[in-house]
């Protein structure tokens, strides 16, 4: 499951911050997660869930979705990614690189594959909140 | 808003003792058949290998290995699949035969993405195999991947050499361990290359001769075993530390 390997790097990045601010505990992450990837949520909870260090113990992992938002460079085209519109095999090849989108995803009004991904590519982190010792 | 990724490419690489890139500053010198022709011989000589294809808009070692109908296994991230005794990783798992049109950025973003998913496991060697020029994925993997080394590929053209050169220059001005450069279609005895290599301060690794007959072994990885191409390579390869 790609979303475990996803899930690492949140954990990962969120305790290398923790330690940096020096934080004694975490409260709340807040991940951002892109559409055009089409990450099971379920699995991404599970999978932090899991792999919450001691640290972060108490925190609630909070997961926003947000739409992939496309723009063609030809055209100047704007548009939401749709997930239904694309076959099975397709979608879990962006699935894996979601940059492979230009392979399978082309401009609704020109046609090309040259576009952009303005925002909703793939996991981010957006947040972490926690307790200094001296709060 | 912070990139998770980055942080996980080290420790999906820790369990690998070395780190090869292929590299040119020019296209059309013989990287993909070198990459590929290493994998092979540093199998062959018992190593745990694998080969990464990070030429994302034109990969070419599935097509020189015959490497089809396989695909990586979904397990906390991917597992490359074996082929030939190397695990293999490319975009075309993902990109199958069609055209991926990339731009820097998405190029960047790919390579991140395959860097910190993929799973190598225990590994005595990786190979990559680099798209030509200094561009993203050459940045990329200096930026990226701690310990890496560079073996460069040129002909003996005057025009792939000049391209060699800068890279070269690049590499030391960034502090990139260079094995050496491979001097790859010789056609008739030269020392314009391997004097230029050694007057830019690298090891000149030897020239490997133009084989008519290497064409028609692309895609069979038997034949390619028995061409002239392969066993002038893989004494050059055993030369390599």
């Amino acid at each position: 499951m790609h979303e475990w390997a996803l899930a690492e790097g949140v954990i990962q990045t969120a305790s290398g911050i923790a330690e940096e601010q020096g934080l004694e505990k975490i409260t709340e992450i807040v991940v951002r997660i892109g559409e055009l990837q089409q990450i099971e949520h379920d699995i991404l909870q599970f999978a932090l869930e899991q792999l919450r260090t001691p640290l972060m113990t108490d925190a609630k992992f909070t997961l926003e979705t947000v739409p992939g938002k496309l723009k063609c460079r030809i055209c100047g085209e704007e548009w939401t990614f749709n997930p239904k519109g694309v076959g099975e095999e397709e979608s879990e090849a962006i699935h894996f690189i979601p940059e492979v989108a230009h392979v399978y995803i082309s401009c609704p009004s020109c046609d090309s594959p040259d576009f952009q991904i303005l925002e909703g590519r793939g996991v981010l982190l957006a947040s972490i909140t926690g307790v200094k010792p001296d709060d | 808003m912070i990139d998770p990724r980055p942080g996980l490419i080290s420790r999906r690489l820790e369990g690998v003792d070395e780190i090869i890139a292929v590299s040119s500053g020019k296209g059309g010198v013989g990287k993909s058949i070198v990459a590929s022709t290493l994998a092979l011989h540093l199998a062959e000589k018992g190593h745990s290998v694998g080969l990464l294809d990070l030429d994302f808009t034109s990969p070419a070692t599935h097509v020189i290995l015959g490497i089809d109908g396989l695909f990586p296994e979904e397990e906390y991230g991917i597992l490359p699949p074996v082929a030939h005794g190397i695990k293999y990783m490319s975009i075309t798992f993902f990109a199958l035969d069609k055209p991926a049109p990339l731009r820097g950025a998405d190029v960047s973003d790919a390579i991140i993405e395959l860097l910190a998913i993929t799973r190598w496991g225990d590994l005595d060697r990786l190979v990559i195999d680099l798209p030509p020029g200094l561009g993203d994925a050459t940045l990329d993997v200096i930026r990226f991947v701690e310990g890496i080394r560079f073996l460069v590929v040129t002909t003996p053209s005057k025009v792939a050499y000049e391209t060699v050169r800068k890279q070269l220059t690049l590499l030391k001005r960034l502090r990139v361990p260079v094995i050496g450069v491979v001097e790859n279609m010789a056609r008739k005895p030269s020392d314009y290359v391997s004097l230029n290599v050694e007057n830019d301060g690298a090891l000149y690794l030897g020239a490997i001769g133009y084989d008519e007959g290497l064409e028609e072994s692309i895609g069979d990885e038997a034949r390619l075993k028995e061409t002239k191409f392969y066993a002038e390579a893989s004494k050059l390869y055993s030369t390599i530390n």
